[in-house]
């Protein structure tokens, strides 16, 4: 059992409209449970993310920003999810040469068929940050209560 | 070398091919060296050098100069000649309004690396083979050229010219020049080693935008650093959050157009080791999209406007080795 005052990491993801939100939606109706602490912000593409979103969303208080998006060859928009795919690996290893660790950031590919995919995803990302504990190497201390 | 640039350039000013010459005048000390454009044989006479304190890269001018009237005579050494196929590439300036002539560098040295070994009152500097001798007021000291140079000249990855209308002197090779060794060092530490070096490193930063402005690969009109709603604007960093978010916005908008010029460096006033960051993606770009240099010729897709349906995840970064 999950204790009391156990931490809870926040967690922005960044779904894109036509799979991975729809994915979400489907884990919900399905009532699949994962941990409310996961923000959802719907984007019209994984490739609307540019890396100042990732980051904003560290300064704003994030402990881990994870975006999902279509299957690789399966965007609403064709080719937008591989241009994100490069955007953020690229962006994901800048940050690890930086020495803030990469486990705070993640992508994965979510179809809106995938209900339990998303579940699972967001279990396991959660429980991964909530392991690192909270993000100090990439806060903003004016944007913490 | 600067005698033979004078004389080329006042007959193309002659014959009309051009109406203006960039090249580099002596500021108010003989190591300040500044971009300037001269009309006139007499302007060169009195006031055009081009000695190893002649870093600057030219191309970026371009962008301003090329929106005038006439064709301007450009002197570009082998690094500035990658700048200046990447601003074609980006379509940043007009081709036909530019003669341009490649000329030799055997790599410069800066005011600071000269004062750095104990000389002041600088007066001149001349080369010599592998030597520089720097002249002062006290006395005239003789450096073997590998210990004066700047980092980005002792790492130089080209003394080709990869783009030009004449050449002066004799074309180089792409060297091999272990310009990733930093890099491989930094990803071979600890997360918390290389947290430590770039928190020293970065929090040096007084947010003058030197680097930004001198980048031929940033030509941007309305640059996201003057964007008062972006919070970072024109200021300096209010905190170590700000202080990332400004190097890796920098460095991420330049990544797979940056050529790897090292002007950002050279023009830190905080010595902040910027390439560092440029090479990481360029790293990074070669190991896992395949050998990439900006620059290298007119028309190549940037990797980041690039991608194949074959591409790793990003995941990769989780299972990389040596981190
Ligand atoms: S030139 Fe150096 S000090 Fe100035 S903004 Fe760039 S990194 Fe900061
Ligand atoms: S980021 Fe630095 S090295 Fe790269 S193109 Fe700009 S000035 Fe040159
Ligand atoms: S920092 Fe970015 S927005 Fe600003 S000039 Fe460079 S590339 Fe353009
Ligand atoms: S629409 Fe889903 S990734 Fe492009």
């Amino acid at each position: 059992m999950p204790e009391v005052n156990a931490y809870k990491p926040k967690i922005v993801a960044f779904c894109c409209n036509w799979c991975s939100y729809a994915g979400a939606d489907l884990a919900g109706t399905n009532r699949l449970n994962y941990p409310a602490d996961v923000k959802i912000i719907r984007v019209p593409c994984s490739c609307r993310v540019n890396p100042m979103f990732i980051l904003r969303a560290f300064q704003r208080g994030a402990d881990g920003v994870i975006l999902c998006g279509c299957h690789p060859g399966d965007c609403h928009y064709t080719t937008g999810n591989y241009y994100a795919r490069r955007r953020m690996t690229l962006l994901f290893s800048m940050l690890d040469y930086l020495g803030i660790e990469k486990e705070r950031t993640r992508v994965e590919w979510v179809s809106a068929a995938e209900g339990a995919k998303f579940a699972a995803t967001m279990n396991d990302f959660v429980s991964t940050v909530a392991a690192l504990g909270e993000n100090k190497r990439l806060e903003d201390l004016r944007c913490k209560e | 070398m600067q005698g033979m640039m004078i004389a080329r350039a006042k007959e193309l000013l002659q014959n009309g091919t051009v109406n203006r010459v960039l090249g580099w005048q002596t500021g108010e000390f003989v190591y300040d060296i500044t971009p300037a454009v001269f009309e006139t044989a007499e302007e060169l006479d009195e006031k055009f050098v081009y000695n190893a304190f002649c870093g600057n890269n030219l191309s970026k001018y371009l962008v301003k100069e090329t929106k005038k009237d006439g064709k301007i005579l450009v002197f570009l050494k082998p690094c500035d000649t990658y700048s200046f196929n990447q601003l074609l590439t980006e379509h940043r300036f007009d081709r036909e309004k530019v003669y341009a002539i490649g000329i030799p560098c055997d790599g410069k040295t800066s005011g600071e690396m000269v004062k750095s070994k104990g000389l002041s009152g600088i007066t001149g500097i001349d080369e010599d083979g592998d030597n520089i001798t720097v002249h002062t007021i006290y006395e005239d000291k003789t450096f073997n050229r590998d210990e004066i140079l700047e980092e980005r000249c002792r790492t130089c990855k080209s003394k080709k010219h990869v783009a030009y209308d004449e050449l002066i002197g004799e074309d180089g090779e792409v060297l091999d020049s272990h310009r990733f060794d930093m890099v491989a060092k930094l990803e071979a530490m600890t997360p918390d080693e290389r947290f430590a070096f770039w928190r020293s490193q970065l929090s040096k930063c007084i947010r003058c935008n030197a680097c930004r402005n001198v980048c031929p690969a940033c030509t941007c009109e309305k640059c996201v650093f003057d964007n008062p709603a972006s919070g970072i604007a024109q200021k300096a960093a209010a905190d170590s959050f700000e202080e990332n978010m400004f190097h890796i916005i920098r460095a991420f908008h330049v990544a797979g157009r940056c050529t790897d010029c090292g002007e950002c460096s050279r023009v830190c006033p905080q010595n902040i080791p910027l390439h560092l960051l440029n090479r990481k993606f360029i790293k990074d770009i070669d190991e896992l999209y395949g050998d990439y240099q900006a620059g290298a010729e007119v028309g190549s897709r940037a990797p980041l406007v690039n991608y194949t349906a074959e591409d790793v995840e990003p995941s990769i970064v989780y299972h990389r080795e040596g981190k």
